[in-house]
């Protein structure tokens, strides 16, 4: 049975037909479907050192050589026969607007996302101003010996920095979806920070949207040298739509002694997408890795930041928000390995599920044998909007070290009746009063993310309210 | 204040209540219930404990989980009944609760500002909303009023309140959302001298003789800070005795028993 979404891409393949008169462009998307010529036409199309055709090359072994996970959420739909793994940019732009679905179209309407913007989120066209302000941001940053590049102008124009890192913190075999992706992967972010430098405003993927930026199977990778400090923020709270069905990026961090490194998403996939992300970062000594991370579309998410400790004075951080809504499932959390001793983390976990959603918290922390006077703090409250909603709750602990100090604390509460008649009497609708709710719960975690996404992030859950209730 | 309107009759009430059966769970608590409001009136309904009162307020306020058997409540004429409790809001009820709930994560002023704006767009029109800046102006004055710091307002709506701060926030509410009708539920209850008169204060600085106002409670004590109009005696789920305030003066010296004796003999 064909989703709307793949009819969608067939249609996008029909117009096609006409594009092939340029020679220039005559190779546009690879034939669906996943073996080695595909993985070699990718690398091939994107001009690649052999170094990296071998890494995807062997990666796709791996892929093929695991079973699917079972664990988490049900993935059972997933058809990788049925899937485009590589669509030039400039072919996601042909799509032209009167396709975008309606739904899509009024939350834009409603967020009061500016016209050219809408039409870059839904993946039509792409000329947009930002293009100038990234310019502009890449030559100060450029004096500061700051890198801020898509992944494939990386391998190309860093290839010794790249080569020296990528698939260094997660392994093509790591799990099948890393291995997917190390496969196929275009686009994404490549982020250098030297030694020392402070990078004051948040880097956003969001300014080099004419770049390859929102792609299937983005590929990030981030290094910051000792002392540096950097913020990097990815997506946006409007829906990005997709016609594809399978979204799995992956990104590696790298934070050195003393250095600082925050990662903060707000994805709000369109409702058909299976977003299974793999994200970890190694920090060393004194070193500060942060996640925030909110996960609010899809139809099924699978992520779960990781931090690994592996030097004393390392401190990691997840906060994590996760919301389900009808028919979706965000399976998401946090990891924390504690490789050596006086390394601490915390994860704060706050997922709320309204109707059939369902959020699961899944989250670990290992501590190593000889990872003494380690800290370890684990937060996970779930809120169910109403009856059927549901949420369950995974924490894995693997302790190998005595002198530790571990806490949990879980709480799964529902939205009580008092408040809402509370807030009712003084004038709020019954929406207004569950989206006032629902933002008071994740508020700690709101607080951290930059003003614009935190005022869109609360619009978003209040038109989520709207539609659910009254 | 000028001279109250008591006793200036106006066409239509501001606020009746008809006949009121009402109760929870199948189970009836108010059995027959008639008052009738007028503007410029304050209210006194005092009874014990169980008898009803916060029930009639839950009612009046539209709280889901109580069931109306029979009668109406009209406020300006209108029945509320089949209102929303944001609806009623909207008219100009206000209940300040005797029990508030927290709502974490969400500071004061964030949900007043956003209460407050409803509630003006619904009565005075939709260019009626206050903007931030006007808003914190008037926020900062009704604080001053209830002699609250102003850092109040960047605290979590009910949450780690103390008794006194939580009815505070009531009458900082009433106070910003101007009610026309306001019901103040147990307002004195947990609060030491100097808090109950500075609530007190606040209530007779917000009262007009264009509103009116319903004082539940159990004690004497609050009306005689707040003077009310008129006293009436629950025991029940039924009004019994209606007076002035005398009444309540006689109440604080014999106890409800003689009123429940009384109630007792005329029903067998």
């Amino acid at each position: 049975m064909a989703t709307e979404a793949e009819l969608e891409l067939q249609r996008l393949g029909t117009e096609y037909k006409y594009g092939f008169r340029d020679p220039e462009q005559y190779v546009f998307k690879t034939r669906k479907g996943l073996d080695r010529e595909v993985v070699e036409q990718i690398s091939w199309i994107k001009g690649e050192p052999d170094w990296m055709r071998e890494f995807r090359l062997k990666a796709l072994e791996y892929f093929q050589r695991r079973p699917l996970p079972t664990w988490g959420a049900d993935l059972s739909e997933l058809n990788f026969d049925d899937i485009y793994y590589y669509v030039k940019p400039t072919e996601k732009q042909g799509r032209s607007w009167d396709e975008v679905p309606e739904y899509i179209k009024q939350t834009f309407e409603r967020l009061g996302i500016p016209e050219a913007e809408r039409k870059f989120l839904a993946g039509v066209g792409a000329q947009y101003e930002s293009e100038v302000v990234y310019h502009s941001l890449r030559e100060d940053l450029e004096r500061q010996g700051v890198i801020f590049v898509d992944m494939d102008t990386a391998v190309r124009e860093y290839p010794d920095l790249v080569k020296q890192y990528f698939g260094t913190i997660i392994p093509p075999n790591d799990n099948k979806f890393a291995a997917l992706n190390s496969a196929v992967w275009s686009g994404g972010s490549f982020v250098y920070v030297p030694e020392g430098v402070r990078v004051e405003i948040p880097l956003q993927a969001y300014f080099r949207i004419n770049a390859e930026n929102m792609g299937q199977f983005e590929r990030t990778l981030i290094i910051v040298e000792p002392g540096g400090y950097v913020h990097y923020v990815e997506g946006c709270t409007a829906p990005i739509y997709s016609t594809a069905s399978l979204h799995s990026a992956v990104v590696e961090i790298i934070v050195k002694e003393g250095a600082r490194c925050r990662y903060t998403t707000i994805q709000n996939w369109s409702k058909n997408v299976y977003n299974l992300v793999t994200k970890r970062a190694a920090a060393y000594r004194d070193a500060t890795m942060e996640w925030v991370d909110g996960n609010l579309g899809s139809k099924v998410t699978m992520k779960y930041p990781a931090v690994w400790l592996m030097e004393p004075g390392a401190r990691g951080e997840v906060l994590s928000v996760a919301f389900a809504s009808d028919g979706q499932h965000q399976d998401a959390g946090g990891k924390m390995v504690h490789v050596a001793p006086y390394t601490s983390s915390q994860i704060i976990s706050k997922s709320i599920s309204k109707g059939t959603g369902r959020s699961s918290y899944r989250g670990l922390v290992k501590v190593h044998r000889g990872a003494h006077h380690v800290r370890a703090n684990v937060v996970c409250d779930a809120l169910l909007l109403d009856e059927q909603s549901r949420t369950d709750t995974y924490p894995y602990m693997e302790i190998e070290e005595e002198q530790v100090s571990i806490g949990h604390e879980a709480t799964v509460s529902k939205v009580a009746e008092e408040q809402l008649f509370y807030l009712q009497s003084r004038g709020l609708s019954e929406a207004e009063a569950m989206s006032m709710i629902v933002n008071g719960f994740i508020e700690p975690i709101t607080k951290e993310l930059p003003l614009e996404y935190a005022v869109e992030l609360n619009r978003l859950i209040q038109l989520e309210m709207e539609g659910s209730v009254g | 204040m000028e001279g109250s309107n008591a006793m200036t009759p106006e066409a239509t009430p501001l606020f009746t209540i008809e006949n009121l059966h009402a109760g929870i769970e199948g189970k009836e608590i108010l059995r027959g219930l008639d008052l009738t409001v007028n503007r410029g009136e304050i209210h006194a309904l005092m009874g014990p404990n169980g008898s009803g009162k916060s029930t009639l307020a839950y009612v009046i306020a539209g709280h889901p989980n109580y069931e109306v058997y029979e009668g109406r409540i009209l406020y300006k004429g209108e029945n509320i009944l089949e209102m929303t409790p944001d609806e009623r809001a909207k008219l100009g009820l206000f209940l300040a609760f005797q029990y508030p709930t927290a709502i974490p994560g969400v500071t004061v002023a964030n949900f007043l500002r956003l209460a407050v704006n409803s509630v003006r767009k619904a009565r005075y029109g939709e260019d009626k909303a206050l903007s931030p800046r006007e808003f914190r102006r008037l926020m900062r004055e009704k604080l001053a009023m209830l002699r609250m710091d102003e850092s109040f307002a960047t605290r979590y709506l009910n949450e780690g309140f103390s008794g006194g701060e939580k009815k505070r926030a009531e009458i900082l509410q009433m106070a910003l959302l101007e009610p026309e009708f306001a019901i103040l539920d147990e307002t004195d209850s947990g609060l030491d001298i100097d808090a109950l008169r500075t609530v007190a204060d606040g209530v007779n600085a917000l009262f007009n003789p264009n509103m009116a106002m319903l004082i539940i409670t159990h004690y004497q004590r609050v009306l005689s800070y707040i003077k009310p109009h008129f006293v009436h005696v629950m025991l029940d789920g039924r009004i019994v005795a209606s007076g002035g305030p005398e009444l309540a003066e006689e109440l604080e010296a014999k106890g409800y028993d003689w009123l429940k004796a009384e109630f007792a003999e005329a029903a067998s």
